[in-house]
């Protein structure tokens, strides 16, 4: 098996020196003035040691020097070296620019965080990829929860995949106090087995947590004539899916009676599809915050949702689980409508299936 | 003493380690219809002397039934390689399969069951030729009627999940009967409460909503309070829910649902913690469920027959499964002119050797020993989580008083090392022990639920708390070798995914023949 390996040496720096994220030169060289020290390769390194410790045979392929090289002689490994030649100190080109050096292996670890995932989305890799976490923000669903996680998995990756959201905050706006995840696409990543060992009964063969189940209920609860309102996010995609049409990833789309009237549309055109007519809208939960409204979907406005009747939010009870008993956000700009969206929510969790959750105003919950 | 004596006395024999060195037994022991071969069998049957009878051709079989031939030694060989490769109760500390009621089954009570005026009843002889099985039954029935404070019990349900379903289907025909049944679609249960709820109110064609627990692991009231409606058919709870927490507001819960129009159901298969102390109708509740496996000292099924019992309250009675059993004074009959019943929930009158055996539990314990039961679980229960706290990396969240168990947490240990909950407990298992995680999904990360029942030593917890932290310690040291256990178990790592694929999985050895062998 051959493993690929990019770090992103200067992931994680602002985090240290209490400057909420590290994208750009301006912010690393703040970081490192103020005596923070960089742990990607660290992190890196122990995810190797993981993968090795179990496929000693798995051939660690990566670039020269301190985007890959380092972590894996630190982990006493020789590494299979690529021709790639990043600055220094290494920028997003550079990421993107070893992630396609790194075409030919089975799976791509990156050590980074959300801004480092984002690099690796944009350089469109054809192998599935996993994180090691190492950022400060790390809210993307393709990471591993740590090191040692990310090599274990990586070991026992045998080909089976799924895709995972890329999320990552405006980091502007978090040093601001403002906070909150976007959506940027999805990566393939390994599928990494529920773990079984521990059940007292076989399940039935619908995976437990299903996101075409959710979508199913979604159409079943559909009414004609009625237009529905679908927001970004793979759960939501799942509604266009099993209505048989192809609705977007990251846009807002618009169905009536089963077809799609409107896709990734900004908010005007949004206005002009629901004046008059009744309308839901449908929002998945967008990263591990718990925001419905105001971060990647910012076309859903108050405007538009003071024409909307009703609401259904859609997550996977493992979703809603992680959230640790915290509420859904509303960040619509609009305090009057975050007020009117608060309260308890269906949130459909499968077929037949919702848990009543709270939203509350994002102004009301504690952000960082 | 000898010259002998002496030499064997000079032996070095090297100290017990602190833990029990333990090894399961490996046999590598064939399916047995893998051990068959043609025409062996455990019995000759002499000749009859009188002619033989040729068959009705309506009743002869094609071909003949695919069973295992084989000798009477063979046979048992087979069955005692196969015990000596399970773990349970009557070998170990079976205190990891947390809100299972892992609990001695008294042997003389199997004695009873053995006894030939048991065994050997048929289920159809005539009521005048039974009483004394309808005695028992009856005054079970009486029993659990004061341990639960409702009405009437019926004991026929073979399992908990038949007397959930047993009670979904009284709640349908009851809100039916007063021409609700369509418009009161919904059925209310919690995270924490048996997911056996969920699936019979979803396979009875209910729309299942699912409340989360709040900040302090209690099920959140105020969702509740935005789910009850005139859709709710009822509220399927368990309490204390998995978690081990007794949550206080429970009366509050039965009166948002009654208030609704809705009934009150109480999931109490494991009532370990609560039994003599509080009772389901005193918390308003409607119906509630025994599992006899776990609360009365039963042996659990695993897909055999177990025992459930369903208690109801007055207005529930009519639609009780039928038949029931009723007693005029002098003599025990069966009452089937039951019109409103919702049927069998299986044949005849229920698993009765497993109500023989509750019943004996329960006239040999009295309501204090009952009492004591409770109380000396809920002691055991938080000697062991004070032992398992000390345990660095291990906590059990909420921070909350607990009754009869505990859902911990190795998230600690985790993130410090790697090793999965599951890894933990399986390396548990080389010391003869193990623990059961959770159902999903994890809402405690890295679960780990213990229930130690009344019936464990202190020693028993001490050592199960030594293995736990042992192998805690080993996680730090050697990470990889715990992830590399079992190494002293019958069976190394399974592929547990075949259990998720239908074109895998083989319940019967003619599903595998069929699925993997042609």
């Amino acid at each position: 098996m051959r493993v690929g390996l990019v770090v992103n040496p200067v992931a994680g720096l602002g985090g240290a020196a209490g400057l909420k994220g590290s994208d750009g030169a301006d912010v690393q060289r703040e970081a490192l003035a103020r005596g923070a020290i960089a742990r990607a390769g660290e992190r890196a390194t122990a995810a190797v040691r993981a993968l090795l410790a179990t496929r000693p045979d798995a051939t660690v392929v990566t670039v020269p020097g301190a985007m890959g090289e380092h972590a894996v002689r630190a982990a006493g490994a020789v590494p299979e070296l690529v021709a790639c030649t990043p600055g220094e100190p290494s920028s997003s080109a550079d990421t993107r620019a070893c992630v396609r050096a790194l075409a030919a292996v089975d799976l791509l670890l990156f050590a980074g965080g959300d801004g480092t995932a984002r690099d690796v989305l944009d350089a469109a890799p054809g192998m599935p990829v996993l994180g090691i976490p190492a950022g400060v923000k790390v809210y993307s669903g393709c990471f591993a929860v740590g090191p040692a996680a990310a090599g274990h998995a990586a070991a026992e990756f045998a080909g089976d995949t799924t895709e995972a959201e890329v999320v990552d905050l405006d980091e502007q706006g978090y040093r601001e106090g403002r906070v909150g995840p976007r959506l940027y696409g999805t990566l393939t990543v390994p599928a990494v087995r529920v773990r079984l060992s521990g059940r007292k009964t076989g399940s039935s063969g619908a995976a437990p947590e299903s996101i075409e189940a959710i979508a199913r209920e979604v159409v079943a609860r559909m009414r004609p004539g009625v237009r529905y309102i679908l927001g970004p996010g793979t759960t939501t995609r799942a509604v266009g899916r099993a209505l048989g049409a192809e609705s977007t990833l990251l846009g807002v789309d618009v169905v009536a009676d089963g077809v799609p009237i409107g896709v990734d549309l900004s908010e005007r055109a949004l206005l002009d599809l629901v004046e008059g007519h009744e309308t839901d809208a449908v929002v998945s939960v967008i990263g591990g915050q718990g925001f419905v409204f105001g971060r990647g979907n910012q076309q859903i406005s108050p405007s538009v949702l003071a024409r909307v009747h009703g609401l259904t939010v859609l997550a996977t009870r493992t979703k809603l689980a992680a959230l640790g008993g915290r509420p859904l956000l509303a960040d619509t700009g609009d305090p009057a409508t975050d007020a009117r969206l608060s309260g308890f929510v269906r949130v459909v969790t499968g077929y037949r299936e919702s848990v009543p959750y709270r939203i509350v105003p994002a102004s009301e919950e504690c952000c960082g | 003493m000898g010259a002998v004596g002496e030499s064997f006395a000079k032996l070095p024999i090297e100290a017990k380690p602190p833990l029990r060195r333990f090894h399961q037994a490996r046999w590598d022991e064939p399916i047995i219809f893998e051990l068959s071969s043609p025409g062996r069998r455990g019995i000759g049957v002499p000749e009859a002397g009188v002619p033989a009878v040729e068959l009705p051709a309506g009743i002869r079989r094609e071909t003949p039934p695919a069973l295992p031939q084989m000798s009477q030694l063979h046979v048992l060989r087979h069955y005692m390689r196969l015990s000596q490769e399970t773990i349970g109760v009557d070998l170990g500390i079976a205190v990891g399969q947390g809100t299972c009621t892992m609990k001695y089954s008294p042997k003389i009570n199997d004695r009873f069951v053995a006894d030939a005026k048991i065994a050997e009843l048929h289920p159809a002889q005539p009521e005048d030729s039974v009483q004394g099985v309808l005695a028992i039954y009856w005054h079970l029935e009486q029993m659990l009627k004061e341990i639960s404070g409702l009405n009437r019990v019926c004991l026929q349900p073979g399992s908990g999940s038949a007397a959930i379903y047993a009670n979904i289907a009284m709640i349908r025909a009851y809100h039916a009967s007063r021409g609700e049944g369509e418009q009161r679609d919904q059925v209310i249960t919690t995270m924490f409460s048996h997911p056996s709820n969920a699936a019979c109110a979803k396979v009875a064609g209910y729309e299942v909503i699912t409340l989360m627990p709040d900040a302090d692991g209690y099920p959140d009231i105020e969702a509740l309070r935005a789910a009850v409606g005139p859709r709710t058919a009822a509220l399927m709870i368990t309490n204390p829910e998995d978690t081990g927490i007794y949550n206080p507001r429970i009366a509050e819960f039965v009166e948002l649902v009654h208030g609704a129009g809705g009934l009150a159901c109480y999931d109490q298969a494991n009532a370990n913690g609560i039994l003599g102390i509080t009772r389901a109708a005193d918390a308003g509740f409607d119906l509630c469920h025994f599992n006899l496996h776990k609360t009365f000292s039963t042996p659990h099924a695993c897909g055999g027959p177990a025992a459930g019992a369903c208690g109801v309250a007055e207005k529930l009675v009519p639609f009780m499964p039928g038949p029931t059993i009723e007693f005029d004074g002098e003599r025990y009959f069966l009452d089937t002119d039951r019109p409103q019943s919702v049927g069998k929930i299986r044949p005849y009158l229920g698993v009765t050797p497993n109500v023989v055996r509750a019943y004996a539990w329960i006239m040999a314990l009295g309501a204090e020993g009952l009492r004591q039961v409770a109380e000396t679980a809920v002691l055991n229960n938080n000697y062991l989580m004070h032992k398992v706290l000390q345990i660095p990396g291990a906590s059990a969240p909420w921070n909350k008083d607990r009754l009869e168990q505990v859902r911990y947490s190795w998230q600690a240990l985790y993130e410090d090392t790697g090793v999965h909950s599951e890894e933990i407990g399986v390396r548990a298992s080389d010391f003869g022990v193990h623990y059961w995680t959770s159902h999903h999904p994890y809402l405690v990360p890295e679960p780990f639920t213990l229930e130690p029942t009344e019936s464990y030593s202190k020693e028993d917890l001490d050592e199960y708390a030594a293995i736990l932290a042992h192998v805690a310690d080993e996680a730090r040291s050697e990470p990889e070798f715990v992830k590399g256990a079992p190494y002293n178990q019958t069976v190394h790592k399974i592929d547990p995914t075949c259990l998720d694929d239908p074109e895998q999985w083989a319940t019967t050895w003619r599903a595998y023949v069929r699925k993997h062998l042609s």
